[in-house]
């Protein structure tokens, strides 16, 4: 059997993040396991800006971000396994892989740091009527195909969703010559950042279409159309308003669900909403040893904020394997008005020396709006915020002396209240 | 005096910026965070300005495509023209990240550069 200090599962950002920390903090042996054939994720196919503001002070794409830090596994000789796949994890962190060298092997790790990313909600997860023809992708594998493979899905496109990803590849298939005739978004307002509906709709006059759905998909062996309508304030369609829109392709920018198959084998806690592992101050899931960043734990809107949180699942790894584990979680950490969940879900404040940052998301759009914190009657913080919304994450610091003031039984609950 | 509103793209931030302009002459400026952010708002009313990324033809390495940027933002009106001039081009692996592949491209000034690495092709 393998040993190694650390046992990073994917080569993302999230994964390269926590391999450089770690060795960087004196922890040299680590190894990156990564299912593909390069290390990078996700971001070898984001080849827009936008990158790295935070984390460079300059604006990077996606190749060029993940290219940093693979330069620096390199420079250190961390341990890469490519095209190799985990297949189970245990409690007591004995990992279990495969690849077409080794075969099946088994490695005991001293910690584990999950960085598996997410992957796209598909036609499936949203259910939409009607045939089911070629030219229904998701924006992911969209973006593959254009920015990796060389090939247009298409011509004529509709797009349901406004995720990023979504606004992102409206204009990347509008460049390459395809015809983005709408981008179609249930909700009265985009998930998506303010930016790319600036600078990848209305540069090109792609109208979004808020509160609208695809109610049916046409086409036997292509894509020929899909009808579209309005929906009301339960989301439901409206059918008198609906048009018909002919197109060759649907690309589905509908959401993204972190990748937890492994982690759900491990026993590991999942927070229905996040979808990802439950964890305490320290990323540490309620499997000791084990810890989760990047987009398996949540969903991040950029990726320098990924790098940090991995960054610190790296720390607290090396905390775990030189201290042996940490205070039990004795406050719960709630989502309460407003809000739709909160990151960590719970702490204990003794594991940490200033501060904890807590990331959330708003349920809905607020306008001059107050973010509280509150435990039972008591407000341990009020904060006038401009602008929140379901598309971008919020984060919170609260110090140590103000989580001091939390009460065990009641915990603590953040919330919106309207301005 | 004309108001022209915008949203700041720099930062995922997305700041409402706003512009009162007269006779073509910026009066005033207001509702930026950083100074990137002034920057933008300036050459958003005078000449708009965007980076743009693609990816040309690349032969022999290990993916078929070179992902590129301009070094800078270019003028926006210029996006498309710069895409045709894009769609001419094929390279031969390998490249390295941040070769130049077209100097001051259609008399912008401004260079296109690789944003990978491509390597050769393993042969097995």
């Amino acid at each position: 059997m393998l040993n190694y200090d650390i046992v990073i599962i994917g080569g993302g950002p999230a994964g390269l993040g926590a391999a450089v920390e770690a060795y960087e903090k004196g922890v040299k042996n680590i190894v990156i396991i990564e299912r593909d054939k390069y290390l990078g994720g996700i971001l070898e196919q984001c080849i827009h800006n936008g990158f790295g503001l935070q984390e460079f002070k300059e604006e990077l794409t996606g190749p060029e971000y993940a290219q940093r830090f693979i330069d620096k596994v390199e420079e250190y000789d961390i341990n890469v396994m490519l095209e190799t796949m985990v297949l189970e994890i245990t409690p007591d962190r004995i990992v279990k892989a495969v690849n077409s060298k080794e075969g099946v092997f088994t490695i005991k790790a001293g910690a584990i740091i999950l960085a598996m990313g997410c992957r796209e909600r598909p036609r499936g997860a949203i259910m939409i009527p009607g045939t089911r023809p070629a030219g229904i992708l998701t924006a992911g594998t969209a973006q593959r195909y254009v920015n990796m493979e060389g090939y247009l899905p298409g011509k004529e496109i509709v797009i349901l969703g406004s995720g990023d990803v979504g606004l992102i590849m409206a204009r990347r298939l509008t460049l390459e010559g395809a015809k983005v005739k709408a981008v179609v978004e249930i909700m009265p307002y985009s998930s998506g950042l303010t930016r790319n509906i600036v600078q990848c709709l209305e540069d090109f006059d792609i109208p979004l279409l808020l509160s609208h759905t695809v109610v049916e998909i046409h086409g036997k062996d292509r894509v020929e159309g899909v009808t579209i309508a309005k929906v009301d304030e339960n989301r439901e369609p409206i059918m008198e308003t609906a048009q018909y829109i002919s197109c060759d392709t649907l690309i589905l920018s509908v959401g993204l669900i972190p990748e937890n198959e492994l982690s759900k084998q491990a026993g590991i806690e999942l927070d229905p909403v996040t979808g990802g592992p439950v964890v305490n101050e320290m990323l540490e899931t309620s499997v000791p040893g084990i810890f989760a960043c990047g987009n398996v734990l949540q969903v991040h809107d950029l990726v320098d904020n990924v790098t940090a949180e991995a960054r610190m699942a790296a720390n607290s790894a090396i905390r775990f394997i030189r201290e042996g584990g940490f205070k039990k979680s004795n406050i719960s950490v709630k989502a309460g008005k407003g809000i739709r969940y909160v990151v960590p879900q719970r702490i204990n404040v003794d594991n940490i020396d200033k501060r904890i940052k807590f990331r959330m998301r708003p349920t809905d759009v607020y306008n001059n709006a107050i973010l509280a914190v509150k435990s039972g009657d008591r407000y341990l913080l009020r904060q006038k915020r401009i602008r929140l919304t379901p598309g971008e994450m919020i984060d919170v610091n609260l110090s140590k002396e103000i989580l001091k003031n939390a009460d065990e039984k009641e915990g603590i609950v953040f919330l919106v209240e309207e301005g | 005096m004309e108001v022209k509103e915008i949203t700041c793209i720099v930062c995922p931030l997305g700041c409402r910026i706003k512009v009162e302009m007269e006779g073509g002459e910026i009066k005033s400026i207001k509702g930026y965070s950083c100074p990137k952010g002034l920057e933008y708002a300036k050459n958003e009313v005078t000449m708009p300005k965007r980076m743009v990324t693609t990816s040309v033809r690349a032969k022999g390495g290990h993916l078929p495509l070179l992902s590129v940027r301009t070094k800078e933002p270019v003028p926006k009106e210029k996006i498309h023209e710069i895409m045709l001039e894009l769609a001419k081009i094929e390279v031969k692996a390998p490249v390295k990240i941040g070769d130049v592949i077209v100097k001051n491209i259609l008399g912008t000034g401004v260079d296109v550069i690789t944003t990978r690495n491509l390597y050769k092709k393993e042969v097995s």
